[in-house]
């Protein structure tokens, strides 16, 4: 078959006529993207009040009657789940990878705009779920966000009965969104692309967003497997997972299951997710640093390289999570190894972005202050990783506050402050507006500072063995007593962080409301998105005609050109010097 | 665990190789300027719907690797905390529905065939043909369970008998899936009574279908061995 671009094929876009089926039942991949970001992070506030509850009885025990031991295990798992799946990956990918993905890649929509709108109302169906648990006998449950049975689904853990059975019917209802969802962005980038956008011309968000979705429609069965089976255990009484069991003096009809199945399965699933949060992340923060660092980004096919060596190796260290469980030695040998050598690309990642800085012609603009904050962040995180990685250390710190620093730094703190970037760089895109430079200023200082606050402590109160996940561990002797004011200050600096990020929703209401134009072209980025006929782009993105991509994402200050960036789509002839003239071989 | 993620390394292994490894090794930052030949055709030649199902049957692979994985995980007694795993005998029933899968899968390539020589009869027939084997099939499966569970009065803490459950449950539900697609497009053949445009979506049904039995092979090998 010979390439028919998309706006010549035989069918129409499908134009939307009505208000119902431009905002509502949209299949614009644009209308789309912000319906999955603005749920996303509906839910990332609620799980953020959940932490903010969570600290609050840390830092002062005894003192609010309304977080019981069942409310506070709840809000652990609550808030782990929701952070976890439904803010990052729903954002990351249903939402950058939504609306990037068509933009950057020179095309007019998803390549399946039907599953692509089906895709969103699964996700908002699965959150429903989610929260429905709130509404039913005995509350969400409060298992640990692994759920790990047998203990999730036992009388003595707080949403035994109905609450697991909502959290495992949500997920499996997520999964399935996140396969149509999934489907339409490999398949976009495959096939969808515009004329002369090869791979290797692709930015490094599309890539990142690309094998992140390779990740998780692999990874996903993991999850789905181990929820069916789990949920079977509980509801007609299979022994998938439950071992022959006593509960309240009572022997329960369970025999012979293995609760460490359900571990492999989960953790199957649960590592190659950090990556599914991480390697957008990689991807968007390599173009704005590229971007506002005016330079081209250091090794850019390494990069790639990277982004594909830490995918295939996301899926072979699953057991690290497992130490403790108990494993055949020569096999936590082998998961420590694989487990230590995804630093190395990863490591090559965070030298190409300093690299990518050093002799730029750095401007301190909101998105670049969120990059470089992620770096310094990025690598803190990473280098506990290493720590955790041998099982020697990992033993006496498992299941201590130096886990909790550790994740949240890498997988928490750092996909956020990429998150803030990424909204503040392509704001001015998605709404045509300019946000408020100093607002934004106070809200990356306020938040970059104050997670510090909240997490570098945590890792000295892990060292010394505070267990994580306890409602209270008061008069335990091996705990100081300044552990306790430990824990006000990091509370104080967490409900700062959270008060903080109100300066972000006000930052967008205002601008939405009063903001400067932005202009179609801000920051001067040559990839295809800023290049649109229209800011911010109409149905269809590119008018009457595709883009023709002529060069890589990455020509700033090309030397012997006028301006310091060149598009994409700009020919050869519209200029004088391309890169090999000037030797950047 | 080792065997699905034998089976995922793969998947990687392959998708790397095909897709990746030739287009990654470009210089983009040499290669400014022209279009060169290669990328004159654009990006690929292949029609979406097409890279999406092979896209799908890797989702669906790794979901059953996984399955079988666990299938095999959960009947290892250094797994099981003693062993509960009791083998019972599967109904004969089964090779019938086999047959009628093996039936079902010959139609549907008769019918592409048939397509592809514009033969619409063939088409036509092959198409409601195989369908009806693949309802049988389905039907089949029902009649399978019933015998089950006479046989084995629900014994659920039994793994294999829940295994049993659980795993021709999923094919199943993957098959009633494929039905959905295969109703609309014998629907619109038989409407339009030449062929037209179907040649895509008879094209799909019948990898469907070939995966589908290929896994339903796998699967009631498992079945049968344990």
């Amino acid at each position: 078959m010979a390439y028919v671009a998309i706006a010549d094929q035989e069918h129409e876009l499908h134009d939307p006529h009505s208000f119902v089926t431009k905002y509502i039942w949209s299949q614009d991949h644009k209308v789309i993207a912000i319906q999955y970001s603005v749920t996303a992070i509906v839910m990332g506030l609620f799980g953020m009040g959940l932490s903010m509850l969570m600290r609050l009885q840390l830092a002062y025990p005894d003192t609010f009657s309304f977080i019981t031991p069942n409310a506070y295990y709840q809000h652990v798992t609550m808030h782990g789940m929701i952070m976890v799946i439904y803010l990052l990956t729903a954002l990351f990918l249903g939402g950058f990878g939504n609306y990037l993905i068509p933009l950057m890649c020179g095309a007019r929509d998803m390549v399946f705009p039907f599953m692509n709108m089906l895709s969103y109302w699964m996700y908002l169906l699965s959150v429903f779920l989610l929260m429905t648990s709130y509404f039913v006998p005995g509350g969400p449950t409060g298992a640990g966000w692994t759920l790990y049975p047998p203990q999730s689904i036992l009388p003595g853990t707080p949403g035994f009965d109905w609450g697991i059975i909502m959290m495992l019917a949500s997920l499996a209802v997520f999964i399935i969104a996140f396969t149509m969802g999934g489907l339409n962005y490999i398949t976009t980038v495959l096939q969808a692309r515009c004329r002369g956008m090869t791979l290797m011309r692709m930015p490094l968000s599309v890539w990142g967003i690309f094998v992140a979705t390779i990740v998780g429609l692999l990874a996903f069965p993991a999850l789905f497997v181990s929820a069916v089976m789990v949920g079977l255990d509980r509801l007609v009484g299979t022994s998938f997972f439950m071992p022959a069991i006593l509960s309240a003096g009572q022997n329960l009809d369970y025999q012979g299951g293995s609760p460490l199945l359900f571990q492999h399965l989960f953790w199957f699933f649960g590592h190659p997710e950090v990556y599914i949060v991480a390697l957008p992340v990689f991807g968007i923060v390599s173009d704005l640093l590229s971007c506002h660092a005016r330079k081209n980004i250091f090794g850019y096919r390494m990069m790639v390289w990277a982004i594909v060596a830490i995918a295939a190796l996301s899926f072979v260290v699953w057991a690290h999570h497992m130490f403790v469980s108990g494993m055949n030695p020569y096999f936590g040998f082998f998961f420590a190894t694989t487990t230590l050598i995804i630093a190395i690309p990863t490591a090559i990642k965070v030298y190409n972005w300093v690299l990518t800085l050093w002799r730029g012609n750095i401007r301190y603009t909101v998105p670049m202050l969120f990059a470089i904050g992620f770096i310094f962040t990025f690598t803190n995180g990473g280098l506990t990783g290493l720590f955790l990685g041998n099982v020697t250390v990992d033993l006496p710190l498992s299941d201590t506050y130096f886990v909790v620093a550790h994740f949240h730094m890498v997988m928490g703190v750092s996909p956020v402050l990429v998150l803030f970037g990424a909204v503040y760089h392509w704001f001015p895109k998605i709404t045509g507006k300019m946000f408020n430079e100093n607002l934004a200023r106070w809200h990356f200082w306020l938040t970059l500072l104050g997670t510090y606050a909240v997490y570098l402590p945590m890792h000295y109160i892990g060292i010394l063995g505070v267990p994580r996940r306890y409602y209270a561990t008061l008069g335990a002797s091996f705990i100081p007593d300044s552990v306790q004011t430990v824990n006000v200050n990091i509370t104080i600096a967490a409900l700062t962080v959270a008060a903080a990020q109100s300066l972000f929703f006000i930052n967008v209401i205002w601008s939405l409301m009063k903001g400067k134009p932005a202009g179609s072209n801000p920051w001067n980025a040559t990839t295809l998105e800023w290049q649109t006929p229209d800011t911010p782009p109409k149905h269809g993105n590119w008018g009457p005609k595709l883009p023709e991509v002529y060069r890589w994402a990455y020509d700033y200050s090309v030397p012997g050109h006028s301006q310091d960036f060149i598009p994409q789509n700009e020919p050869p002839s519209s200029h004088s010097a391309t890169a090999s003239e000037h030797g950047r071989h | 665990m080792q065997l699905s993620t034998l089976v995922i390394a793969l998947l990687t292994a392959v998708l790397v190789w095909t897709l990746l490894i030739r287009r990654l090794s470009a210089k983009p930052w040499i290669q400014a300027g022209a279009i060169d030949a290669a990328h004159n055709a654009g990006p690929t030649t292949l029609p979406a719907a097409k890279i999406g199902l092979w896209i799908f049957l890797g989702v669906i692979t790794s979901l059953f690797a996984l399955f079988f994985t666990a299938y095999m995980m959960r009947m290892d007694p250094h797994h099981a905390a003693g062993v509960t795993w009791v083998p019972f005998d599967k109904p004969a029933f089964l090779w019938v529905n086999t047959l009628l899968l093996i039936l079902g899968s010959l139609s549907m390539q008769w019918a592409r065939t048939g397509e592809s020589q514009g033969r619409i009869n063939t088409l036509k027939t092959g198409l409601t043909a195989s369908g009806f084997c693949i309802i049988g099939f389905l039907v089949g499966q029902i009649v399978a369970w019933n015998q089950v569970r006479e046989a084995e009065f629900f014994a659920l803490t039994n793994p294999a008998v829940g295994f049993f459950y659980l795993l021709t449950a999923v094919h199943g539900l993957h098959i009633l899936g494929g039905l959905w697609v295969w109703a609309g497009a014998t629907l619109r053949i038989w409407r339009a009574d030449k062929v037209i445009s179907a040649s895509l979506t008879v094209e799909l049904c019948t990898v469907y279908w070939h995966y589908l039995l290929l896994v339903w092979l796998i699967l009631f090998g498992l079945l049968l061995s344990t």
